[in-house]
């Protein structure tokens, strides 16, 4: 029996008389590869921001490893936030004066202590050993990308947050980000993605669509993603 | 880390943190220098007013009880007098450095072709070797100052010789060079000034001729003192009224302090039968012209904080507003708020050290500038002024923050990381 890392029971954000969200049911095991989709306005960014502990729901709670995050104040998420989730954005947002090393080094210093040692594995893991002494002006979309995979995962969290993670990158790129969240899954870490991708939300395994802050799908691709990880691969390799 | 963050984003912000730097020097140069200037002037504004002669008088204790009581003043009101001997003692008491100038006045009347007239014996001018070896050069011509004589002063030892005021001199037709007879004896007439006051109905001249003409050999009816005090302020007032009435710890205090009450008490320590009195008018002039130039100093120094403050602010609340997505993005990576005050802090206090340092520096220029322009010498560095500039810098600076840290705690990382 799979372990469940993260439960929202009847999740609600209200903005005035909007409803970003509207009543949300969602479980996520420890281990799944997770893709949310729907187009813009579904409420995909609030979802992943109640997720990543950088908003609170109007309603409902959010248990994440067993602990309702729903009625903490903003420190307790910070805390949260630094222990149990890792964040990878869309702009990538690396500091632009520290070289890559440096901002893999920022997550361990506000998490424990800097390990530059473990900061160079984390990179060479992304595939980066050779460009951690450079600038992110120096990097190309797909390897800054890649190190802010490098930072979010430098903490061991227990979730990998992604906000659009390939929305800036070319087919390429792409398709190495994908290649790592594969090797992520393989370790066992659990994956949450919110993407505009159908390619990137295919590969999940499994996908969540929303529209006007519902889910209104919620398909097990469990039985495809191996082959569509497959063909998303050759695609890559082609493009 | 947070050394390795902090220098590089000094480094890439160069431009902004020079523009504080630049802020936080023009606001403490100008406090240094009006700081080194308050402390300095004290002594600076007493010498200038000193030209407006003595602030303390001691004369014979039944002399002042005679004119505290009756307002009787001058020759005749009683026989009591001062020692000529114990004049030179002034110098001897514990604000004695303070004492710049001193002169003995023995004050009657006497004869001048015919009629009466008032004459002063002074000490025109004194050198002296005291016990303690320090060389002495006081006298009456160093407290008339604003005197505008025609031909010259009495010297030292000018026994033979006499000044008249302008008024008996244009009275009794005398001019510089002319011989008088004054109760039978010759004096030729040396110079004739100009008080602005009731000396120029008098002649003046050396004690020893006074002493002779009026047949009190070392005797002096008062003592003219010019001091460097500090102003009154309630304790001086209270030992003024009675020194008895302090405790032990407020005594040592008020004794140690150059008040004027305290100078004057000290007098009347040395000076055998004497009471030492200040002259209110100049003492309490000198404390009011003190007290409101060191309230100028002050409002500058305050105002010119506000200034840096207002300056530092709004150029660190733009270059936190310009970080923002940066600092946000710290927040999101599990910083808390602290943390991130703590990070915009430290870069700017070591922008304000910077800059308080060149401007500590600036300010002593600007000091020694202000002090050749207006007093003619050079301002007395005060070292507690680095205290007190640290501290102003440090309270600028951080209210100069305030802005700055109430956006940064308020900044919502999801906000600035989606762009909104």
């Amino acid at each position: 029996m799979p372990k469940t890392i993260l439960q929202l029971q009847n999740v609600s954000k209200i903005y005035g008389s909007l409803k970003a969200l509207a009543n949300i049911n969602l479980t996520v095991n420890a281990g799944d590869w997770l893709s949310i989709m729907g187009p813009s306005g579904s409420g995909k960014t609030t979802m992943i921001n109640i997720i990543g502990c950088m908003d609170t729901p109007s309603e409902g709670s959010v248990i994440l490893d067993g602990t309702d995050i729903s009625k903490e104040n903003a420190a307790s998420l910070t805390r949260i936030r630094r222990d149990k989730i890792g964040l990878i954005f869309q702009q990538f947002h690396l500091i632009s004066y520290l070289t890559a090393v440096e901002n893999v080094m920022v997550a361990q210093y506000y998490h424990s202590m800097p390990d530059e040692e473990e900061a160079l594995e984390a990179l060479a893991k992304v595939g980066l050993s050779d460009r951690a002494n450079h600038l992110p002006a120096q990097l190309s979309g797909g390897e800054q990308q890649r190190v802010c995979i490098a930072r979010a995962l430098i903490n061991s969290p227990q979730i990998l947050l992604g906000d659009e993670p390939t929305g800036n990158l070319d087919e390429e790129n792409e398709g190495i980000v994908v290649d790592i969240f594969r090797r992520l899954h393989e370790e066992g870490v659990t994956i949450i993605v919110v993407t505009h991708d159908p390619e990137v939300g295919d590969v999940a395994q499994r996908k969540i669509i929303l529209e006007h802050g519902k889910i209104i799908d919620d398909i097990d691709q469990s039985a495809t993603f191996g082959e569509a990880l497959r063909l998303k691969g050759r695609t890559s390799s082609a493009g | 880390m947070f050394l390795r963050m902090i220098t590089k984003t000094l480094i890439r912000q160069k431009s902004k943190m020079i523009m504080i730097a630049f802020t936080v020097v023009l606001g403490v140069s100008l406090s240094t220098a009006m700081m080194n200037v308050m402390l300095g002037v004290g002594d600076k504004v007493n010498r200038e007013l000193k030209v407006y002669g003595a602030n303390i008088t001691v004369r014979h204790k039944d002399a002042a009880l005679m004119s505290d009581l009756y307002g009787l003043e001058g020759q005749g009101v009683n026989d009591k007098f001062l020692r000529e001997d114990d004049v030179l003692k002034l110098k001897s008491i514990f604000w004695g450095f303070n004492i710049l100038d001193f002169a003995p006045i023995l004050e009657g009347r006497a004869d001048l072709n015919g009629s009466e007239v008032s004459i002063i014996g002074t000490w025109p001018e004194k050198h002296a070797t005291l016990p303690t070896g320090e060389e002495l050069h006081t006298g009456l011509k160093s407290l008339r100052t604003w005197w505008a004589v025609n031909g010259e002063w009495l010297e030292e030892d000018d026994d033979d010789g006499v000044m008249i005021g302008h008024l008996l001199a244009s009275q009794k037709n005398i001019h510089v060079g002319d011989d008088i007879t004054i109760d039978s004896e010759e004096f030729t007439v040396k110079g004739i000034f100009n008080d602005g006051g009731n000396d120029d109905g008098k002649i003046l001249m050396t004690l020893p001729s006074a002493q002779k003409i009026l047949n009190l050999p070392g005797r002096v009816s008062d003592i003219e003192v010019s001091a460097l005090t500090t102003p009154d302020n309630d304790l001086a007032r209270k030992a003024a009224q009675d020194p008895r009435s302090l405790s032990p710890e407020e005594y040592e205090t008020w004794y140690c302090t150059a008040y004027v009450s305290a100078i004057c008490h000290q007098i009347q320590e040395v000076i055998e039968d004497g009471v030492a009195k200040p002259v209110r008018q100049v003492a309490e002039s000198e404390g009011t012209i003190l007290n409101k130039t060191t309230l100028l100093m002050v409002l500058i120094t305050i105002l010119s904080s506000i200034g840096s403050a207002l300056a530092i602010s709004n150029l660190i609340t733009a270059s936190v507003i310009e970080r923002s997505q940066e600092l946000g993005l710290l927040k999101a990576l599990g910083a808390y708020n602290w943390q991130i005050v703590l990070l915009v802090l430290a870069e700017v206090m070591i922008t304000g050290i910077a800059g308080g340092v060149v401007g500590y520096f600036m300010g002593i220029g600007f000091a020694q500038i202000i002090g050749q322009t207006v007093f003619g010498s050079y301002i007395e560095i005060a070292r507690m002024v680095i205290l007190i500039v640290a501290v102003i810098l440090f309270l600028v600076t951080l209210i100069g923050s305030i802005p700055a840290i109430r956006y940064l705690m308020a900044l919502k990382p999801t906000e600035v990381l989606h762009g909104k």
